[in-house]
């Protein structure tokens, strides 16, 4: 695997290296728009973000970027059909409330999806669950039950789950244990319960 | 627009401008006007900062509301005490770096600012036009910059920037010129006035009107209508601030006074600052102008004018990247009307940024000095100069 940047985070950095130079990318909740920006310095895509948050946007758009505030749910209507070449959804599925929706449109407007999230069946998460009782904490998920944004659980079986009930391809994935950039590391064995966080390239089924 | 003239924190400056004039459209070849009417000659005041470089990609039209001038930044002399009125946004190192771009600021057709209005003389008759003068709208505002532009050998525009009215000029520049306009920055603006907006505009208008001082807009050698305008401004000004920030402003404080005086003097604080914007906006502004230009507003319609009523099919058009910047507490132009652009151009494939500030001083919101708006304007300048021109 081509790893282009140390500093970005690593599943950023795995999202980058699927991308070709030039494509046309969406980023749904881009946050401060790190991945659009390396994107755009690297590989010379066209990018567009969307983010929720006033101070992300700004920051964003003064370091360049072409962004939008608004909520992801909405703003993915008003794109025409393969609009993009990759609709990027990147740590942001957990807090959706209605995943199945976002996804479809995500494969409407894109040719591809790309789908990240942090995985819930890590083992470090069962024995919380399973030695303390409490609902688990985490370097990934680090929010009480009571103030986290993220309101769906999801694994990476899961997600293959999701895709038949649903009805799309996963084409690519990648399982990795951190996002940090000096500890990264592929999972290739027992992903579901050794890797932190699910990378997924999709598309529409043919 | 409301006035906030004030020298900029920084002290940084264009320094010493100048106001210039351009004659055009002289009989026989008057403007023709969106009405059908032809009109000439026309006289337009404009002021230029910074220097256009030998490629020409470095022009930045910056377009004032409704009671603006061309007087955008710097100062007129060493001793002159204010500054232009968006000096907060262009200058050297500022939102709009007149150490890299060059910028043109021109005075709507239809004002009193230097401009050709109903207070400027009409050559056949020599006296002021007064209701004699055509109704503009605002495509014949940017099509008189247009011509401006071209006698100033500008054939590009780095980008279009206004708020207010001014943003409907960037709007309208973009559809009316697409192959001239890169980018373009509307703020705190809307395609088409709501219900609201024209119905302030109309008691506004009314104020005036019903001033017995006003004489059917010909009052130039007589007294002006002092109280109709003040009025008018008066109303102008709570749709230009917001329920909030009125509330921090003023809330309930008395003017001057521990209780209230029990008559219909001026009691309460708001009352004061209304009479005081109504007092001085009559020493500087045209009553008239202000009938005509808030028409304009109200008649602009770009999803009729450029779209067969769609707003989808108007910005069809347009080939400029925009970015779009709303703030949260301005009820005249609320966030849905930017919004509105925004889906629009995105329908279109158009390269669109949009960020709503939250700013609780309302629609003035763009003029006042925030640090967000300057680095959002100055990071998309930056980005579209680089992408479009190098």
């Amino acid at each position: 695997m081509n790893l282009l940047n140390n500093n970005m985070r690593f599943d950023l950095q795995i999202i980058a290296s699927w991308i070709e130079n030039g494509a046309r990318v969406l980023d749904l909740g881009c946050g401060e728009g790190d991945l659009l920006y390396f994107l755009k310095q690297n590989k010379q895509v066209i990018g567009t973000g969307i983010d929720h948050d006033e101070s992300n946007v700004a920051k964003s758009i003064e370091r360049g970027l072409s962004v939008m505030q608004g909520d992801i749910n909405k703003e993915i209507n008003d794109y025409p059909d393969d609009y993009f070449d990759y609709a990027i959804l990147s740590q942001t599925l957990q807090q959706v409330y209605k995943p199945a929706d976002l996804i479809q449109s995500l494969l409407r407007i894109g040719k591809k999806g790309i789908v990240s999230f942090p995985n819930f069946s890590h083992i470090s998460i069962r024995l919380q669950l399973l030695i303390n009782g409490y609902a688990p904490v985490t370097e990934e998920l680090p929010y009480e039950w009571y103030d986290t944004p993220n309101i769906r659980v999801i694994t990476i079986k899961d997600f293959h789950k999701f895709s038949k009930d649903i009805g799309f391809e996963i084409t690519k994935e990648v399982a990795i244990n951190t996002y940090r950039p000096n500890k990264k590391r592929v999972i290739t064995f027992l992903p579901n319960l050794l890797a932190t966080y699910g990378i997924f390239q999709i598309s529409k089924r043919k | 627009m409301s006035e906030y003239i004030e020298h900029d924190k920084s002290g940084v400056s264009v320094g010493i401008v100048e106001k210039k004039f351009y004659k055009f459209a002289y009989p026989p070849k008057e403007m023709m006007l969106e009405s059908g009417l032809k009109f000439g000659p026309i006289t337009i005041a404009y002021e230029t900062y910074g220097k256009l470089n030998a490629n020409k990609d470095n022009a930045i039209l910056v377009l004032h509301a409704l009671s603006g001038d061309s007087h955008a930044a710097g100062y007129y002399s060493e001793t002159d005490l204010k500054p232009g009125w968006w000096d907060i946004m262009i200058g050297p190192g500022k939102g709009i770096d007149t150490e890299k771009y060059f910028v043109i600021c021109s005075n709507i057709l239809g004002s009193c600012m230097g401009s050709s209005g109903p207070s400027s003389i009409n050559p056949e008759t020599e006296k002021p036009y007064g209701l004699n003068f055509p109704l503009v709208t605002i495509g014949d505002i940017v099509k008189s910059q247009k011509i401006l532009l071209d006698y100033l050998g500008i054939e590009k525009l780095l980008s279009v920037v206004g708020g207010s009215v001014g943003g409907m000029q960037v709007l309208e520049w973009t559809l009316a010129y697409p192959d001239m306009v890169l980018s373009a920055i509307p703020l705190a603006t809307t395609t088409r006035h709501s219900a609201l907006a024209i119905a302030f505009n109309e008691v506004a208008r009314q104020s005036i009107m019903v001033d017995p001082a006003w004489n059917k807009g010909d009052y130039y050698f007589t007294s002006k209508p002092a109280l109709g305008l003040a009025v008018a401004r008066m109303i102008g000004h709570i749709t230009y601030l917001s329920d909030a920030a009125m509330r921090s402003k003023f809330g309930r404080r008395l003017q001057d006074k521990d209780d209230f005086s029990f008559n219909f003097d001026i009691d309460f604080q708001v009352e004061s600052y209304l009479h005081y914007q109504g007092k001085k906006f009559v020493d500087r502004f045209d009553a008239n102008s202000f009938l005509y230009i808030t028409k304009a507003a109200d008649y602009f319609d770009l999803e009729k004018q450029h779209g067969d009523g769609s707003i989808v099919q108007a910005f069809s058009k347009s080939k400029a990247k925009f970015l779009i910047v709303s703030f949260t507490s301005d009820w005249l132009y609320p966030t849905y009307q930017s919004k509105s652009i925004v889906q629009a151009l995105k329908k279109n494939g158009l390269d669109v940024s949009f960020c709503e500030i939250e700013a609780e001083c309302g629609h003035d919101a763009f003029l006042l000095p925030i640090e967000r708006l300057s680095s959002l304007i100055k990071g998309f300048l930056e980005r579209v100069y680089d992408e479009l021109v190098k």
